[in-house]
C-alpha cells in the first residue's frame, strides 16, 4: 500500500524528444514505478517549470512526493537509491565498480554531448575538427565496453542495463539521426563493432522502445537546427 | 589490521595547488586515510598521471590497490563508500538530501566554475558579461546556505562539513586570487552574508588549514595565467 502511495506521488515533467527526459522515463520504466507525466512544451516554457527548476529552467524535473529535482544524472541515482530495494539494480554495488559507471555517465555528458551536439553548428575545417573529436569520444566508449567489467557483458552495467547505458541511451536517437543529418557516420560498425552492437540491443529492447523518441520527430528536429545554422554562415 | 593494509595502499597523484586534488585531500584527511601523496608536475605531466588516467589527462588521480578512480567529486564518493563505516559521512543518508548535495557540488563544476574562468580569461564586455554570471551564480549559493542555516545548519550538508562543502571549498583559495589579480569582488559580503560566512567558518576549520593550498603560490600562478590570457588576447 505504502509502496503505491509513493509512486501515485511520481511527476516527471518533460517533453519526449528531450534525450535528458528519456533517461529518466527509462529508469522508471524498468523499475516499474508509475508516475505522471507532465508534457511541457520546448517553444514556451510553463511558470510550473521555471518555478520548480529555477536555476537551470530546463527539463526534466522530477517530483517525488512532493520533493523537486534536476538533472538528469542526479535523477537517476535518486531512482535508484530512492527504490533500492526494487529490481532492477541501476547501479553496481561496490564502490568501485560504482566510481566507474558514475565516471562514464559523466563523460557521456562532459565530453561526448558537447563533441555530438558541437556537430551541428560546424563547417568546413571546423567541422572536420569537431568530427575527429566525436569520434575519438566514441572510440573510447569502444573501449570501456571491451575493457575491464564491461568485457564479454552485453551492457556498460554488466548483464543488464545500469546507469551508463541509460546515460547514453537517452540520447541514442539524436545520435544516429545526427548521422542522418550531418551526414558522417560516428559509429561505424567496422570500426566501433561493440558499441554498434550496444546501439542495435538498446534500441530494440521492448521495453524501451515506446519510451525512445521518435525518430523521425528527432530527425526533423535536428535537421531543422542544422538547416538554420547553415543559413547563417557565410556563404562560401 | 585490514583497515591498515587498505590505507597503505592509497596513492593521490597530483599538484598541491589544485583545487580538485584539495577536495580529495579534504575527503582523506576528514575520514582520517593515511596515503602517499606524488606529486605531479602541471607543465610536464607524468607517464603515471598520462596511463592512469588516459581519458582526461588530469589530476587528481587516485590508486586504491592498484584500482584508479578519476575525477575529484567521483573520488569523493567513492571514499566515503570504500570507508562507509568511517565517520564522518560525506554525504547525508537520506536519499533526496543526496540529490541535493550531488546537485550543488554539479553547479559548481558546471555554472560556477566556469563564470569564474570567464573573469579570469576575459577582457572587457565579455569579462563584464562573467562577473555578473559570476556574481547571480555565487548569490544562488548564498540562497542555498540561507536555506540551510534555516534549519540549523552550519553547512551545505548539515552541522558539519559534507559533500557539497568540499565541492566549494577546494576552490576558495584559487577565487581569492582571482578577485585579487582581476580586481574584482565576486563574493560581496553586503549581498552575500551567508556565504561570507559559510567561508570564513571553512577557514577556520583546523582540518581544513593544514590542506588548503598556498595562497602566495596560488596568487602566483593565477597571475601567470592572467598575464597569459591576458597578452594572448593583445597579441590578436
Amino acid at each position: 500500500m505504502e509502496a503505491c502511495r509513493e509512486e501515485s506521488q511520481v511527476k516527471l515533467l518533460g517533453w519526449r524528444r528531450s534525450p535528458y527526459v528519456t533517461r529518466v522515463r527509462i529508469a522508471l520504466a524498468l523499475k516499474g514505478i508509475d508516475y505522471e507525466f507532465i508534457l511541457e512544451d520546448s517553444e514556451n516554457k510553463s511558470q510550473l517549470l521555471l518555478q520548480s527548476n529555477p536555476i537551470h529552467k530546463k527539463v526534466p524535473v522530477f517530483f517525488h512526493n512532493g520533493k523537486t529535482l534536476s538533472e538528469s544524472t542526479i535523477i537517476l541515482e535518486y531512482i535508484e537509491e530512492a527504490w533500492e530495494t526494487k529490481a532492477p539494480n541501476l547501479m553496481p554495488k561496490h564502490p568501485y565498480d560504482r566510481a566507474l559507471a558514475r565516471f562514464w555517465a559523466a563523460f557521456v555528458d562532459d565530453k561526448l554531448l558537447p563533441s555530438v551536439w558541437g556537430l551541428l553548428k560546424w563547417q568546413g575545417e571546423e567541422q572536420q575538427k569537431a568530427v575527429k573529436e566525436s569520434l575519438a569520444n566514441f572510440s573510447l566508449l569502444e573501449e570501456a565496453l571491451r575493457t575491464s567489467s564491461c568485457s564479454g557483458k552485453a551492457y556498460f552495467g554488466g548483464d543488464e542495463i545500469g546507469l551508463v547505458d541509460i546515460a547514453l541511451g537517452g540520447p541514442l536517437v539524436h545520435i544516429k539521426n545526427l548521422e542522418k543529418v550531418i551526414n558522417i557516420a560516428l559509429v561505424d560498425p567496422v570500426k566501433l563493432p561493440l558499441l554498434s552492437a550496444w546501439m542495435a540491443r538498446f534500441s530494440e529492447t521492448d521495453e524501451l522502445k515506446r519510451i525512445l523518441p521518435d525518430p523521425a520527430d528527432v530527425f526533423e528536429y535536428l535537421s531543422a537546427k542544422r538547416a538554420k545554422v547553415m543559413s547563417t554562415l557565410p556563404g562560401i | 589490521m585490514e583497515a591498515c593494509t587498505e590505507e597503505e595502499q592509497v596513492k593521490l597523484l597530483g599538484w598541491l595547488r589544485s583545487p580538485f586534488v584539495t577536495r580529495v585531500r579534504i575527503a582523506l584527511a576528514l575520514k582520517g586515510i593515511q596515503y602517499q601523496f606524488i606529486e605531479d608536475d602541471a607543465e610536464n605531466k607524468s607517464q603515471l598521471l598520462l596511463q592512469s588516467n588516459p581519458v582526461h589527462k588530469k589530476v587528481p588521480v587516485l590508486i586504491h590497490n592498484g584500482k584508479i578512480v578519476c575525477e575529484s567529486m567521483i573520488i569523493v564518493q567513492y571514499i566515503d563508500e570504500t570507508w562507509d563505516t568511517k565517520a564522518p559521512n560525506l554525504l547525508p543518508k537520506d536519499p533526496y538530501d543526496r540529490a541535493i548535495a550531488r546537485f550543488w557540488a554539479a553547479f559548481v563544476d558546471d555554472k560556477l566554475r566556469p563564470s569564474i574562468g570567464g573573469v579570469l580569461m576575459g577582457q572587457g564586455e565579455k569579462q563584464q558579461k562573467a562577473v555578473e554570471e559570476s556574481l547571480a551564480n555565487l548569490s544562488l549559493l548564498d540562497d542555498a546556505l540561507r536555506a540551510s542555516s534555516c534549519s540549523g545548519n552550519a553547512y551545505f550538508g548539515g552541522v558539519e562539513i559534507g559533500f557539497a562543502d568540499i565541492a566549494l571549498g577546494g576552490g576558495l583559495v584559487s577565487l581569492k586570487a582571482i578577485q585579487k589579480v582581476t580586481k574584482t569582488v565576486l563574493v560581496d559580503p553586503q549581498k552575500m552574508p551567508h556565504l561570507c560566512a559559510w567561508i570564513d567558518r571553512f577557514f577556520e576549520i583546523d582540518l581544513v588549514k593544514g590542506i588548503l593550498p598556498d595562497p602566495v603560490k596560488v596568487l602566483e600562478r593565477i597571475s601567470y595565467l592572467r598575464a597569459k590570457f591576458t597578452s594572448a588576447m593583445a597579441g590578436n
